[in-house]
């Protein structure tokens, strides 16, 4: 007798299995009819009352999609079959390996009926163009530098390079670690499962300050100071600090995430944060 | 001249010029195209103009954007599809060759067309290789597969799989290929 465990694993290596079968048929245009319908739906049926966990419940779904996607196919091949366009492709293989090069043209030629194009140069664009080369000032004259503007030379203090934005208050490590030390602090006290979700995290006041979140989080990421974790079927974002910066490697294929900070996503987060406070 | 004729004439002129010569990357015209220049009665110009061109073995192709509809299309139909001017009878193998195709070239792309249709429309690539590969040499094969590629007959995805593209929907009339290449082999077979 297979323990319930056992039996978990071995439906999950079939469902993968069923799966990767239905991908091979789509992407390879094999005869959708290699797959026997029945029998997949009588696996699924069998072991649908196994699963409990989310993601196998995802898996489930996942072969049911896969499996109606080779159904269409089906139907197409059917609609294709009946009509006078359907040539069995074996069958095809065998004439072309017969018919010689020649009779192959002649047929060809006879289906053929290609475009007539023309470009041909006329004396009214030639004349247009003569007007354009005469109105048009050379280089030397279009690409003239422009005068530099005469600048005094001046100190300034760093605080007023602060407040022009060309120096930042604390260097950007510095700064960077303390965001890091923020984000465990809050994953502690408002996370689960040591990590957060994305917007209860980079989500600010004001929206300036939410884009700004959202840039040191993205080098929190890029740095190893913390991994994002995205969940597409729950249509979420989470970012998960890590204890130590974990040096990323050039062995370990890297992904780039673009997530957008919209105006909109922002208005949505506050108020939806705004109707839980209240 | 009545002012009706003269009306036409002059429609007849602008969808000559617009519908020969080439207007953007692609050759052809848009049906939208046409009526913002001809005016909304266009179908009626095209069909006056492939009557013309019938003495002289052109005709006007409509290409619909989908499946050619089976019954008198609508005017969205007509503005969504591509217009061209294209030869309405065939070529003879020495034309053929005149308009810069050597015969390998031609029979790899008939074999290819026919092939790809034969598979609904789809086909990997590496399948319609290796049967180039039958009768052409090797390093040819990958080459003229491109050459499809870059003159519009087919299109490859990223899986590299091969479909028909806009250039074979304008000038292959695959229906007409598939019965002729069977009817090629009926002739071989009852020679034989």
């Amino acid at each position: 007798m297979q323990s319930r465990r056992e039996r978990v694993k071995i439906g999950r290596e079939r469902l993968q299995h069923i799966i990767e079968m239905c991908k091979s048929i789509e992407e390879r245009s094999l005869d959708p009819f290699l797959l026997n319908v029945d029998e997949i739906i009588k696996i699924v049926r069998e072991y649908f009352p196994e699963w409990e966990q989310p993601e196998d419940l995802c898996l489930d779904a996942e072969t049911i999609h896969r499996l109606a996607s080779v159904i269409k196919l089906q139907s197409e091949w059917v609609k294709h079959r009946s009509t006078s366009l359907y040539m069995d492709p074996f069958l095809l293989e065998e004439k072309i390996r017969r018919i010689e090069k020649k009779e192959m043209v002649a047929a060809f030629l006879q289906a053929w009926h290609p475009i007539v194009e023309l470009e041909q140069i006329s004396i009214h664009s030639l004349a247009e163009a003569l007007r354009y080369w005469e109105s048009l000032l050379p280089l030397n004259e279009r690409w003239k530098e422009f005068p530099q503007p005469e600048a005094e030379a001046g100190s300034a203090t760093r605080e007023e390079l602060i407040k022009q934005r060309i120096l930042r208050d604390k260097a950007f490590t510095e700064e960077l670690e303390n965001f890091w030390k923020e984000l465990r602090e809050q994953v502690e006290a408002k996370g689960a499962d040591g990590r957060i979700r994305y917007w209860d995290f980079v989500g600010a006041e004001t929206y300036e300050e939410t884009v700004q979140r959202a840039f040191m989080t993205s080098f929190l990421v890029t740095y190893g100071y913390a991994t994002l974790e995205i969940r597409p079927l729950e249509e979420e974002i989470y970012v998960r600090p890590y204890e130590k910066q974990v040096r990323i490697t050039a062995k370990k294929q890297l992904v780039s995430v673009p997530i957008a900070i919209t105006l909109e996503d922002w208005r949505k987060w506050k108020e939806a944060k705004n109707n839980e406070q209240t | 001249m009545s002012k009706r004729k003269a009306y036409y004439t002059s429609k007849l002129k602008r969808a000559v010029h617009m519908l020969f010569y080439k207007r953007h990357k692609k050759p052809g015209v848009k049906g939208w195209e046409l009526r913002k220049v001809l005016g909304s009665d266009y179908p009626k110009v095209l069909s006056i103009l492939d009557d013309y061109l019938k003495s002289l073995d052109l005709q006007v192709k409509t290409v619909f954007e989908e499946e050619k509809p089976s019954e008198k299309p609508t005017l969205e139909q007509l503005d969504r599809a591509r217009f061209y001017i294209t030869l309405r009878g065939d070529l003879t193998p020495k034309e053929a060759k005149m308009i810069g195709w050597r015969i390998d070239d031609l029979a790899g792309l008939a074999i290819t067309i026919a092939y790809i249709t034969s598979k609904k429309g789809k086909a990997p690539r590496k399948e319609v290789e290796e049967l180039l590969h039958d009768k052409l040499p090797e390093w040819k094969v990958g080459l003229n597969v491109d050459r499809y590629i870059r003159y519009g007959y087919l299109t490859q995805d990223e899986n590299e799989q091969l479909y028909l593209d806009w250039r074979t929907r304008a000038e292959v009339d695959q229906k007409a290929l598939i019965d002729l290449l069977l009817g090629a082999e009926t002739q071989q077979e009852s020679s034989s």
